[in-house]
């Protein structure tokens, strides 16, 4: 392949020499204390599953409380606030963070931008091991007297360090040593990502012809790099409070009848560090799930993605701006009225991009060869969640509307649609798509299905009732509803369907985990490339591609990343190592 | 968030600049890549580690940027009372600097394949930035000496807040000039050494900036 004389001239083989990687040798350091991307894309993808059983779980316990208040006698006001707390804390930065850049991250940009392995596999696989730590910290917290902190995943003080919150002994301080680690690992995870983007692209993989997915965790990456040393500010910031009695964030105040030794500290200033990192994390998790979904679509309708380059500049444009909407997070916190106004038409204004990116999705669709296999049809999913999630954030988005329904179920819905649900629906489809490139094997399609039309048709009997609550003014983080006068007694019924829905979702992930372990065994062979797609990562000489990757050689790229259906090919899709037809003449 | 804004705008025109050389307006659907007019994937021919730092340096900025804009925050409020500046931090500085300038001596002795003058500037530039980490601790005793304790007000919360931060950051370098010197007594990996020294004193130069950037602020205050 390498010496097809196209055109003009031959393409001179691509590097081989020695390959400069290390090389493990035991197997401790082939499986443990792996520097091999793929296995530390697995080892994150592993942890960060396990934690997010931990937070489903926690879930369950919560809808069981609003629906059944009082049948779990261990469940009390301050139990149901750390649910909350760490439900929200490891949902959005233990997993979705971990597992889009972490998992996906390592495992998939290596692989797709045609290079051996991370630019630097030792910090690479500090990087797991220091999260690992993290999220071992988070868990010790529900072991300290005191439990976990309830202080709500937004962490605001005053409150968050102050007795009567739960937690305030010692869960406050694990959280927050635990983001700090976290924050720590992480970095070192993420200049690997962008680094290997930026120097490790094989020969001919210009920006422009990456595939969607490397673009969008690409960016993802630059944002997280950028926005996480405001949540470690923050974090280490209010940790000196609460330590050694500092005041950055605590105001002078009366506590248990006692005058505390705080003073004159502004809790604004850490929600305006809070929201400058809580903002951009949306779209850490959210930019990731683009452009996964991008090549979900464009592999299983057979048709190139519409509209590459406005795909691309939109995941640009989307990354600048959500830097300059933090404050639409502190609306109620109150503020200048041309702050707000400015901070609202921010957020307005990203609502361009994303819709470029939806209807691009759409236009791929259209007369497309769809195949409904299980990855397409959660990345329709995704489309029709991230649609729903993204109209009420419209609501959201202007101060006027945003002030009465702070604070309420509909906010609930909302962030859940537009960055829980949406984003587990791209990686479940992601999973469902690479499992047989890790594994070699298909996952069951039958449970498969199952898993898809419970989890989606499920996930929209949870959360759309929510907004409805949410309207009458049902407020969330309250352990029990009570009677009141603007709740009716029919809400209450609607509670207790939401939880019935919760619980059998949750279920059904269990099927899925099932269906991951069973399929490594008993899955059908999968060969090489099962979906027929154009991205290198299918075209890796062995499946599950050995240490390094390619072999001798690498690859060598000569076109974009979605040849599908070209006019006059012989088949419906041209791999992006394929070289070009030589000319007749 | 002045600041911070202030220095992502920054970063915003090197981004925009670096994308601007990626051909991103190119239609890669039509170019079939044929041999002769094969494209360049636009990687830099910077080496890797000198890439990874700088994207580092990146994020460190943001986190020094971020803990200005709250610095600047903070001040605003009522109960803001300044700190003395210990006139030691003069001294400080001034060993930094020296610590800095020698790294680039020793860059220059590298050039010209003399390692024994690699080596006394590695000493010196790592003498320099202990001395100068040992003067911060000194400057922290003279401050609590005068009773001025990390809780007593804002200010001089951020005062060890931020010569914390930006101490153990030096220490973090010194982690890696250790190696450096380590490399040039076993003399034995000429081009490692000299990019070792380059990514040293490219980091040391940034540490320098920001600790003129947070004394500024300091004195300033």
């Amino acid at each position: 392949m390498v010496d097809a004389v196209i055109g003009r001239e031959p393409i001179p083989p691509a590097e081989v020499g020695e390959v400069e990687l290390y090389h493990p040798h035991s197997w401790i350091t082939r499986y443990v204390f792996s520097q091999d991307a793929k296995v530390i894309a697995i080892q994150y993808s592993l942890t960060a599953m396990a934690i997010g059983l931990v937070a489903l779980v926690l879930s369950w316990l919560m809808r069981w409380q609003l629906a059944f208040p009082g049948t779990l006698s261990f469940i009390d006001p301050s139990q149901y606030l750390q649910y909350i707390t760490m439900h929200g804390m490891i949902m959005v930065v233990y997993l979705l963070t971990a597992l889009f850049l972490g998992g996906f991250g390592n495992y998939l940009i290596p692989l797709m931008v045609g290079a051996r392995d991370m630019a630097f596999p030792y910090l690479n696989m500090l990087s797991y091991w220091i999260y690992l730590l993290a999220v071992l910290i988070l868990v010790s917290s529900f072991f300290v007297p005191g439990g976990p902190t309830g202080a709500g995943w937004t962490l605001y003080p005053p409150q968050a360090i102050l007795q009567g919150t739960p937690g305030y002994e010692m869960g406050i301080i694990l959280m927050l040593v635990s983001l700090i680690t976290f924050i720590i690992g992480f970095t070192m995870g993420g200049l690997n990502y962008v680094v290997t983007v930026l120097q490790g692209r094989a020969r001919g993989m210009t920006l422009m012809r990456m595939p969607l997915t490397v673009w969008g965790i690409f960016t993802a990456t630059v944002l997280a790099l950028l926005a996480f040393p405001a949540l470690f500010v923050g974090a280490v910031m209010m940790l000196f409070d609460r330590v050694l009695g500092t005041s950055f964030f605590m105001p002078s105040l009366v506590s248990m009848g006692e005058q505390l030794q705080y003073g004159g500290g502004s809790p604004i200033l850490f929600q305006h560090l809070f929201w400058f990192f809580g903002h951009p994390e949306v779209y850490i998790v959210a930019l990731p799930a683009f452009g996964i979904v991008s090549d979900l679509i464009s592999t299983h309708a057979r048709r190139n993605i519409f509209g590459y380059r406005m795909m691309v500049w939109a995941i640009v444009a989307i990354g600048v701006l959500s830097f300059v909407v933090w404050a639409h997070h502190m609306y109620v916190s109150g503020m200048n009225p041309w702050f707000g106004f400015f901070f609202a038409t921010t957020t307005l204004i990203i609502a361009i991009p994303t819709a470029i990116k939806v209807y691009n999705w759409v236009l791929t669709l259209w007369r497309g060869d769809i195949h409904l296999t299980i990855p397409m049809l959660f990345a329709l999913a995704f489309i029709v969640t991230f649609v729903n999630g993204g109209l009420t954030g419209l609501f959201l988005g202007n101060v006027v509307v945003d002030v009465p329904l702070s604070d309420t179920m509909f906010v609930v819905a909302h962030f859940h649609m537009v960055m829980g649900v949406a984003p587990i629906f791209v990686i479940f489809g992601a999973l469902y798509h690479w499992y047989p490139k890790v594994t070699g094997r298909m996952l069951n399609e039958g449970l498969g299905q199952l898993h898809f039309w419970v989890t989606f048709l499920g996930a929209y009997a949870i959360f759309f009732p929510m907004h409805y609550l949410g309207l009458l003014g049902m407020p969330r983080r309250y352990h029990e509803i009570g009677s009141t006068s603007f709740v009716p007694e029919s809400a209450h019924g609607l509670n207790v369907f939401i939880t019935v829905a919760a619980l059998i979702v949750g279920a059904v992930q269990l099927v899925f985990l099932f269906n991951l372990f069973w399929s490594l065994r008993y899955g059908r062979a999968s060969g090489g490339n099962p979906w027929r797609a154009t991205t290198l990562e299918w075209q890796t000489p062995e499946t599950p591609p050995p240490h390094g990757n390619w072999g001798k050689e690498l690859p060598v790229v000569y076109r974009w990343a979605y040849d599908y259906n070209v006019p006059g090919a012989k088949e419906d899709f041209l791999p992006q190592n394929r070289p070009p037809e030589p000319n007749p003449a | 968030m002045g600041v911070t804004i202030l220095f992502f705008s920054g970063l915003a025109v090197i981004a925009v600049w670096w994308l601007s050389t990626q051909r991103l307006t190119s239609k890669p659907w039509l170019e079939q890549g044929a041999a002769g007019e094969f494209p360049a994937t636009g990687v830099s021919s910077a080496p890797i580690a000198k890439v990874g730092l700088g994207v580092f340096l990146a994020t460190i900025g943001s986190l020094f940027a971020l803990f200005i804009s709250a610095y600047f925050m903070r001040m605003q409020l009522a109960d803001w009372r300044p700190v003395p500046k210990p006139a030691l931090l003069w001294v400080n500085t001034g060993m930094l600097m020296l610590s800095s300038a020698a790294l680039q001596w020793a860059r220059a002795q590298a050039d010209r394949n003399k390692m024994s003058g690699v080596r006394t500037a590695l000493l010196m530039a790592g003498g320099a930035a202990l001395v100068f980490v040992a003067g911060q601790l000194l400057a922290w005793r003279q401050l609590n000496a005068a009773g001025y304790f990390m809780t007593s007000n804002p200010a001089s919360s951020f005062f060890y807040l931020i010569t914390a931060l930006h101490g153990v950051h030096v220490l973090g370098g010194l982690v890696a000039l250790g190696r450096n010197v380590a490399r040039a007594w076993q003399g034995r990996n000429l081009a490692r050494l000299s990019l070792g020294l380059d990514l040293c004193s490219l980091y040391w130069d940034f540490l320098l900036l920001m600790w003129l950037v947070l004394f500024g602020l300091l004195l300033l205050s």
